[in-house]
């Protein structure tokens, strides 16, 4: 009891000093200071929680116990790691945005793929990941192969219609102006309309990166090798190995705030033009 | 190119097929441009102006008649590179510098990257945007950004130059101010400049003829050949001549609307 005592005046300290930190007119480094002092506090309150408590480590395992197997597994993590987000997820990733980027470019050619593709693109991408990838891991096998192709599945459709948006996003007078200059098709595409487009682009790259690890995870609940991220949280769940579900769950965190930052950082700086971009900087 | 007219127009009609019946943007519009003549179109929204202005650039098809650019039809004076265009905004793309959006058209036209830089110099100094040329569009003023839009269209040294309402956004101080250096710019290339506008004084201000059309349907009321002298100041607005001239522009735009009443 004395310890959860202590985490929550430690903890309303930490609060204290983040109001201090964050009050109008701080330096710059609080910025970055705020939410750490805050997930420290909160770990705090968590490991406090958890001892102070007793509360088992099946429902609840301490930040501590978490840590710890995160470097005893090391080697088992990081082979979950290459299996699902570099083969699975990144292989998925890549082909299916390549792909749907090709596509798009063909859409925006022929009216007729317009008018009939993007209603079944819609139409797809409203299919439940649950009940296509068992289908998916029948068709490819239970290795990455299956994995990637839910991902491609997943993410193709967002990224089409952004793309495909982003295309049609140049107004009547810059267009005009291309013609003016006698330009063909592929130079107005280049030169006007792919820049033009990069920022619906990157909308739907952002937003395909968090839909190829969920689809790589989930798929691999229904048949894998004996490895990967998906399939060690539903087997450790039941041999009650909470702590290294804990620690996929962390990596898979990880990898998701990382990869949405990567791809945010370059949009920065391939569409610093943009309004929305102008602003901020 | 030999012959002696830069834009010969022979009864073009132009009907937009909409949703509430034909619009008959333009009807019998014959007209003939000799080069180095600075031409303006004037007169009231929907009178065609700039359609026709279109027209001659290819951006539109005459529903009938026949027009010549240069001696060739518009389409292959247009892919031939036969004029500049200088849109109502300066629509310079956002991801490119000044001097890159100035850069635009001479790749396209696949110039070299010796020539492009040149060329970009050149005109940068033109229009008076000397060291603008790192700058993004956002940084700049309306008139800048104007003016460099103006650079955009000189780059390749076309013979023609066709302005839709190119100042018709700006302030009457910055609007002046181009008006005086597109004259002088016009003296020094001897280009041929097509110029759609609503003022008055300025299509007196500038033109060697003025065009006056007026709308329902689209058509010239007539056509009046300044008798300024190329030199013009500023001041020269408030001559005699030119407050006749300025008048007798209002009369043809007056009149087309008699028609209309009638």
């Amino acid at each position: 009891m004395m310890l959860f005592v202590l985490a929550v005046a430690l903890w309303a300290a930490l609060f204290a000093l983040n109001l201090w930190l964050a009050r109008p007119g701080a330096p710059s480094w609080a910025g970055v200071a705020v939410p750490i002092l805050f997930g420290v506090a909160l770990l705090v309150l968590w490991e406090a929680t958890v001892r102070g408590f007793n509360v088992p480590r099946i429902l609840l395992p301490a930040p501590s116990s978490i840590v710890a197997t995160i470097f005893s597994s090391l080697p088992i993590l990081f082979a979950d790691f290459m299996q699902t987000v570099v083969k699975g997820a990144l292989t998925g990733y890549l082909m299916g945005c390549s792909a749907a980027l090709g596509v798009a470019i063909l859409v925006d050619q022929v009216s007729f793929l317009r008018r009939g593709l993007l209603p079944i693109g819609n139409f797809v991408a409203a299919l439940p990941i649950i009940g296509l990838a068992p289908i998916l891991v029948m068709w490819f096998g239970f290795d990455w192969q299956s994995k990637a192709a839910v991902v491609v599945v997943m993410v193709f459709f967002p990224m089409l219609v952004n793309t495909v948006e982003g295309l049609m996003d140049t107004d009547k007078m810059q267009r005009d102006l291309i013609r003016t200059y006698g330009s063909s098709y592929w130079q107005g595409l280049i030169k006007l309309r792919f820049p033009a487009a990069l920022p619906f682009i990157f909308n739907g790259l952002k937003i395909a990166s968090t839909l190829a690890l969920i689809g790589a995870i989930v798929a691999e609940f229904f048949g894998s090798p004996i490895m990967g991220m998906g399939f060690r949280i539903s087997t450790a769940v039941g041999q009650l190995n909470l702590e290294l579900v804990w620690s996929e769950i962390l990596v898979a965190a990880l990898v998701g705030t990382g990869s949405y930052g990567l791809l945010s950082l370059v949009e920065k700086r391939l569409t610093f033009w943009h309004p929305s971009q102008r602003g901020s900087s | 190119m030999t012959n002696s007219t830069a834009i010969s127009a022979r009864d073009i009609c132009l009907t937009f097929q909409t949703n509430d019946g034909p619009v008959h943007a333009l009807k019998d519009v014959s007209l003939d441009i000799a080069p180095g003549e600075f031409v303006s179109f004037i007169g009231p929204s929907g009178c065609g102006k700039t359609t026709f202005l279109r027209v001659i650039a290819d951006l539109e098809k005459p529903t009938s008649g026949s027009i010549t650019v240069n001696g060739q039809d518009p389409e292959t004076a247009r892919k031939s590179r036969a004029y500049g265009y200088v849109f109502q905004h300066a629509g310079l793309f956002p991801w490119r510098s000044i001097a890159q959006n100035i850069k635009l058209p001479l790749e396209i036209m696949g110039y070299s990257k010796e020539e492009q830089e040149e060329r970009s110099q050149a005109v940068l100094k033109l229009v008076d945007l000397e060291g603008f040329g790192g700058k993004f569009p956002w940084q700049l003023s309306g008139g800048m950004q104007q003016r460099a839009s103006i650079a955009r269209a000189l780059s390749f040294d076309a013979d023609i130059l066709l302005m839709d309402e190119p100042f018709g956004a700006l302030d009457e101080i910055v609007r002046d101010h181009l008006n005086e250096q597109l004259l002088a710019l016009w003296r020094r290339t001897q280009k041929t400049i097509g110029f759609v506008t609503h003022s008055i004084p300025e299509a007196v201000y500038l033109s060697t003829k003025i065009v006056v059309m007026s709308p329902r349907p689209g058509r010239i009321t007539d056509v009046i050949d300044s008798t300024l002298p190329a030199e013009r100041p500023l001041e020269i607005r408030d001559t005699p001549e030119f407050i006749a001239l300025s008048h007798r522009v209002r009369q043809g735009l007056r009149g087309g609307h008699d028609d209309l009443e009638l």
